[in-house]
């Protein structure tokens, strides 16, 4: 490629203005009140980075995973185990914080690995069902096994010294955010990203032309399992405590409506998603006369479940998706990376991958 | 586990056809097979002869207790089989994961509790001598019966226009879950409610020395009963024939002019329906509080996971295979490890699908 036409390639208008945002989120802390960058951004961009694995593994793999909370929480459970000394619960091996963060994202890389090797012979809902089976099992394994955490979990967990003021964290969290984005781009166009499309489109001809098609599918929830794990060791810094209620059923739900808000199988969306889902989650009781239409905290799920339900009854490909469709109306098709990767068709109909029939 | 055949042996559906030539492939493919088999009979060996220092013991030693456990096994399997019989059977015809199936079954348990304790006047402490059969029969039928509506409504109006977006249905009827499970947290509240069994049922037999719920008998003979209905539903009516057709090829069945829409509107009604028999057998046998809408699903989707999605057959041995590690597990691990009991469920689930990844009686989509 010319240099010039590598240049119109990375200046296009999507990655002008994502680098105008990444730039604007970096400047954000000396504008916005300490809250919300502690809290609402930093808990963005922890579970946008979570839910853009179930991106990736959607939008590459056409696997709909629901075990990625369960990974981003035993994240959390190692690190505790690990960097603990004392506690009334927990292995307590009382290791140095990096070391600790080695193991957990060592553990939870292996765990990725042993169940996406279980589940890489199945597709689509299958895929779907059995994910979930994981994430219920891994919530009563966490719940029932004293040794490494029980009903209660681990409390009282600190983070590095290095990450002692919360603004780093979301520094941290910005930068993983930055990374995983454009690296799971990046993986799209690689040999191993573009064999793992051909086994999403026809895993039989994949497999007729010679590649390893469980293998591809393996390695891609691996690699999902070691980013959900980066994201969970943040929030366990985030949150200075884990239990098992923390992973179980209804959060496991909501990281997968994140992604389904945001679009499921734009990388955007997840971002965008985690963003909508924890600004209304905080600032929806203090929207004047919403209690009169019954709508209070306590119902917050009713919300959030009708939301969802809209967007799958609208559009399956979520606000992203709207966006995309909005400014296709407009006559100014989005020359994004999605557009290169012959993705055009997913605008007015879900691809069959994805969201319908295979 | 103390199911004979039922261990998995078979060779799994070829994937990549030509593995089946290179004789290294065609033994790491009847590994998981092997593996199960041997798994198989180290737990039988295990459970008969070596499994002293459990809290069972040894079923040579501890013959009673060996039975007892067996008949738990088989009275939750029965439980088990009601509640996924109409999630299997949905998916069977249709193709649709229906995901709301818990909620249809808190909802229908929640319920009958309700029509229950209107019918016997008390809300709290009702002795099982004050229920009568009919107290207990009218709420179970109420329950079930607007579930079913409940159900059917979803279908008509979430379902039936997107069908074969098996995906998009799953995620839907999640996004359902999560409103009803609020919904049914702000009716019914966040405290565990029971229904009663009637005094009729509820006595102790002897087995072997051992007392033993005959309400647990009473829940097997409803499953029985269940399983038989549906059978004669399926086999001996017109209905059931169309049925049937249909999970094998539903594009033939339309072609042959018959109203697809009615069967599936029907089917969705029936699976419905047994979710709800399912949660009021279940409020039964140990209530309804939040959060058991999410334990049933969980139950569905492992039994018919192990069974093989959208078979009955697979039904009955998913619920027989689960129930027995359900009831055996903490009974025969030994004492320190009795918390390690999911992992036998997660163990049951992984040897299953590495030799047979559909299920035991499942076929690919």
């Amino acid at each position: 490629m010319t240099e010039a036409g590598m240049r119109s390639r990375l200046l296009t208008r999507t990655n002008a203005a994502l680098a105008a945002l990444v730039v604007f989120l970096i400047v954000l802390p000396s504008l916005a009140p300490a809250f919300f960058i502690n809290f609402v951004m930093t808990q963005t961009m922890m579970l946008g980075l979570a839910a853009a694995t179930i991106v990736f593994l959607a939008r590459y793999g056409g696997m709909i995973s629901l075990a990625q909370f369960l990974l981003f929480g035993v994240a959390g459970f190692m690190f505790g185990n690990a960097a603990l000394e004392s506690g009334a619960r927990g292995l307590n091996l009382g290791w140095g914080p990096w070391v600790a963060v080695v193991f957990a994202l060592a553990v939870t890389t292996a765990v990725a690995f042993l169940l996406g090797a279980l589940a890489a012979r199945t597709t689509g809902i299958y895929f779907l069902m059995l994910t979930l089976v994981y994430a219920v099992i891994g919530f009563f394994v966490f719940a029932q096994i004293v040794e490494i955490s029980g009903p209660g979990g681990i409390t009282s967990i600190g983070r590095p010294d290095l990450m002692g003021p919360p603004v780093r964290l979301y520094y941290t969290g910005l930068a993983l955010s930055v990374l995983a984005y454009l690296g799971f781009k990046a993986i799209g166009r690689t040999s191993f990203g573009r064999a793992l499309q051909g086994v999403r489109d026809d895993p039989i001809r994949m497999a007729s032309l010679g590649f390893n098609v469980p293998l591809h599918r393996t390695l891609a929830f691996t690699l999902a399992g070691f980013v959900t794990g980066l994201a969970g060791i943040l929030n366990v810094w985030w949150n200075g405590q884990i239990d098992p209620a923390s992973i179980s059923i209804g959060p496991t739900l909501i990281l997968l409506i994140i992604a389904v808000i945001g679009g499921i199988s734009y990388f955007e969306g997840a971002w965008l998603g985690a963003f909508v889902y924890v600004v209304v989650f905080t600032y929806l009781r203090d929207l004047p006369l919403i209690d009169r239409i019954g709508i209070t905290e306590a119902r917050f799920n009713t919300v959030i479940g009708a939301v969802v339900l809209l967007i799958m009854v609208l559009s399956p490909e979520g606000l992203a998706g709207i966006i995309e469709r909005v400014r296709h109306r407009a006559g100014r098709p989005a020359r994004g990376a999605s557009a290169r990767t012959g993705r055009r068709t997913a605008v007015r109909r879900p691809h069959p991958s994805r969201i319908g029939e295979a | 586990m103390t199911i004979p055949g039922a261990a998995p042996s078979r060779e799994d559906a070829p994937e990549g056809i030509d593995a089946r030539r290179l004789t290294v492939s065609a033994v790491v493919r009847r590994l998981p097979a092997w593996v199960g088999a041997a798994a198989a009979s180290g737990v039988v060996l295990w459970v008969v002869f070596l499994a002293e220092g459990t809290p069972a013991g040894s079923a040579v030693g501890n013959p009673a207790r060996f039975v007892v456990t067996l008949l738990d096994a088989v009275t939750f399997a029965g439980l088990l089989f009601v509640a996924a019989s109409g999630f299997t059977l949905i998916f069977g015809l249709m193709r649709t994961v229906n995901m709301a199936h818990g909620s249809l079954f808190l909802l229908s348990a929640y319920l009958a509790i309700r029509v229950q304790q209107a019918m016997v006047g008390r809300t709290r402490n009702i002795d099982p001598a004050d229920v009568r059969i009919i107290d207990w029969l009218v709420p179970l039928l109420v329950g079930a019966t607007v579930a079913a509506a409940v159900g059917l409504v979803i279908h008509q109006v979430f379902l039936q226009w997107n069908e074969g977006q098996e995906l998009r249905q799953a995620l839907i009827t999640l996004a359902i879950t999560v409103v009803l499970a609020d919904q049914m947290l702000r009716e019914f509240g966040g405290l565990a409610q029971s229904m009663v069994w009637p005094g009729a049922v509820t006595h102790f037999i002897s087995i072997m020395g051992q007392r033993y719920a005959t309400t647990r008998l009473f829940m097997l003979a409803v499953a029985v009963l269940v399983g038989i209905l549906l059978w004669l539903w399926l086999t001996r009516t017109r209905m059931g024939m169309v049925i049937r057709a249909g999970v094998d090829d539903r594009q033939m069945v339309r072609g042959l002019g018959i109203n697809i829409r009615l069967v599936f509107a029907t089917t969705f009604f029936v699976g419905s329906f047994l979710a709800g028999v399912g949660g009021v057998l279940g409020a039964s046998f140990g209530g309804a509080a939040p959060g058991t809408d999410g334990a049933w699903l969980l139950n569905s989707l492992v039994v018919v996971i192990i069974g093989g999605l959208g078979s009955i057959k697979g039904a009955i041995a998913g619920s027989l295979l689960y129930g027995s590690v359900v009831a055996f597990s903490p009974a025969y691990l030994p004492s320190q490890y009795s918390f390690y009991a999911i992992i036998v469920t997660f163990a049951l689930l992984a040897l299953v699908l590495a030799s047979r990844p559909y299920g035991l009686f499942g076929r690919p989509a």
